[in-house]
């Protein structure tokens, strides 16, 4: 794939935020070239702290910044962010409802070459049930961008997770963007993909593919695993009868999940889910990953044949 | 002054034997090592606060890690004039702002919630690093137990603060030498503590965690250290003041009973020679 890291708009976002407020502050776990907060270390070092390979120190510390009014942005790669400081994140940040902005990069399988340890597969799960928590997951570098400015102007915790490869830009400036609010970025009558991260771009080339075949598919971009837009999700699903949720994450926990726990208690139509069906990744390119896992636009439009086919 | 102090813990004693008494649950044995500790930073010149205005932002800051220990801190904050003393009684019951842990939400006037061991240093240097940041006076004072020590975090902490030259931070060890189970000594044990917190860079206090008056010589000496932050190891007795609690790790996490309450009553109403 060609375009641009999503890494590289949370990255911009950082300096502008940087820029604009003096409460702001990076803190990093020793990757700030992989989360682009190198940018912030090179042009504001002030506000720039390599807290060392420690991720529950790091957010602790994070958590005591925001109790004296700064707003830390805490980055590191999602799987060890998530994983390692759940509990710094549960019972310091969330339980207090901190104002504390945590950035998981390298999400996702596309991570790559690195392989299993360093792939975030579960972060958006274990994110989301924690109270208070938002979480968001942009479709590409300018959502990216637009995420990580949003996230500032709300008070609370929240967790945006975002990847390593570079991905094609599918929205431009002008998009709407509203935490919170699931964007239809194509609409459609037979069947609703509800998509997030890289996700988005492999769904509407399906929807594309799904067209010429007289298959009229509706695509929403649920950026925003939590707080859910359930009213969006509902009334698509209301519309088109039949669902496929496509997410580069667990199945078991993710947005598949998130979207299920609605549909169950107002609209029940079929769902089909493209993820990760609960195993660990391994090393590769992100496109062979993306293929060899069920991940690629095929396999989005194999889902949405198969809904189709249990569609009443 | 100091006598009055020493009244006023025995109070808090009382007060932290039958408030966990009445909850029917609670940590008498790490709340009781902690009363002295607690009075000799709240009831001195050593802790800037404000009652009447408990958000104060020029206020010190503290944070109770071994949040275990809240009944202690309620009584102590009860008597400080941050609350009523009526409401001591309703220490984890449903609806109570006292919490089994500090809360601060439900407890606005607490500096941070607890509860999860080994977090609170983090939080403190946190604190310290906005205030240095922004060139003002506040200290961070965060109470940690001898046995939370075991958490890795604490030392990720550890690092963290003489990197920084965070000397605005005090950390005090309760240093009880009893955890849930067992003494430190036989599960991990943490010594020599002396050594190893001056081998991370920390300038190191060894004192009677009983003994205001070293207490405060301790805290003042804290003060005026420049350029690294300090612990203060405070030896302490676990279930200090009620004899058949003191030393016993099964005293760590249980509450007495009618006659234990009562005994525990009598034994803290006695006149001290």
């Amino acid at each position: 794939m060609e375009g641009v890291p999503m890494r590289d708009g949370y990255g911009q976002a950082l300096l502008e935020l940087c820029r604009l407020h003096e409460n702001v502050v990076v803190v990093d776990a020793d990757v700030a070239k992989s989360t682009r907060t190198e940018w912030i270390r090179e042009k504001y070092p002030q506000k720039y702290i390599n807290m060392g390979i420690s991720e529950q120190d790091l957010v602790g510390t994070a958590a005591g910044m925001s109790l004296a009014g700064m707003v830390p942005f805490v980055s590191t790669y999602g799987v060890f962010l998530a994983g390692r400081a759940w509990d710094q994140i549960r019972n310091t940040v969330c339980y207090n409802s901190l104002n504390v902005k945590l950035g998981g990069a390298h999400a996702g399988i596309s991570v790559g070459p690195d392989g299993g340890t360093h792939q975030a597969l579960e972060d958006v799960a274990l994110m989301r049930v924690i109270p208070n928590m938002m979480v968001v997951v942009p479709c590409d570098y300018k959502e990216t961008f637009k995420a990580t400015m949003a996230v500032y102007d709300r008070q609370g915790p929240s967790y945006i997770r975002f990847g390593r490869s570079a991905v094609p830009v599918i929205t431009a400036d002008e998009t709407p963007f509203e935490l919170g609010k699931a964007a239809v970025f194509r609409d459609g009558a037979d069947a609703t993909i509800f998509a997030n991260g890289i996700m988005v771009y492999q769904s509407l080339k399906a929807a594309a593919v799904l067209e010429k075949e007289g298959i009229s598919v509706q695509v929403v971009n649920v950026h925003t695993v939590k707080p859910l837009d359930a009213e969006m999700i509902a009334a698509c699903a209301a519309k088109t009868q039949a669902v496929v949720v496509c997410e580069e994450h667990q199945c078991i926990g993710g947005l598949g999940s998130a979207v299920c726990e609605v549909l169950a208690q107002c609209c029940c139509v079929p769902v089909e889910l493209v993820g990760i069906k609960d195993r660990f990744g391994e090393s590769g390119s992100p496109d062979a990953l993306l293929k060899a896992y069920g991940l690629s636009d095929l396999d989005v439009i194999a889902a949405v044949q198969r809904v189709l086919r249990r569609k009443k | 002054m100091m006598n009055e102090l020493q009244q006023l813990c025995r109070q808090i004693r009382k007060d932290t034997v039958r408030s966990i008494y009445l909850a029917g649950s609670g940590h008498p044995g790490s709340s009781l090592s902690a009363v002295e500790i607690l009075v000799t930073l709240y009831f001195t010149d050593v802790f800037h606060c404000f009652p009447d205005q408990p958000q104060q932002p020029q206020r010190d800051r503290f944070i109770l890690s071994k949040g275990h220990a809240a009944p202690a801190y309620y009584s102590v904050l009860a008597h400080r004039g941050f609350f009523s003393e009526c409401q001591l009684s309703t220490l984890r019951v449903i609806g109570s702002a006292l919490q089994g842990h500090p809360n601060m939400e439900k407890l606005p006037c607490l500096d941070c919630s607890a509860g999860s061991l080994g977090q609170g240093l983090s939080i403190a240097n946190g604190m310290a690093y906005a205030f240095k940041y922004r060139h003002e006076p506040q200290r961070v004072y965060c109470l940690i137990g001898d046995g939370e020590q075991q958490e890795g975090q604490i030392w990720e902490a550890a690092l963290f603060a003489p990197q920084y030259q965070l000397d605005n931070v005090c950390l005090i060890v309760d240093c009880n030498g009893m955890q849930l189970v067992d003494a430190v000594d036989d599960i991990k044990n943490m010594h020599p503590m002396d050594k190893k917190w001056q081998s991370f860079g920390w300038h190191v206090i060894k004192t009677d965690g009983h003994d205001i008056g070293a207490l405060h010589d301790a805290f003042i000496r804290a003060k005026k250290c420049k350029g690294r932050p300090t612990v203060i190891l405070a030896h302490t007795v676990k279930g200090k003041g009620v004899s058949y609690m003191e030393n016993q790790a099964k005293w760590h996490g249980t509450a007495p009973n009618e006659a234990q309450y009562k005994e525990a009553m009598r034994e803290l109403s006695r006149e001290v020679p």
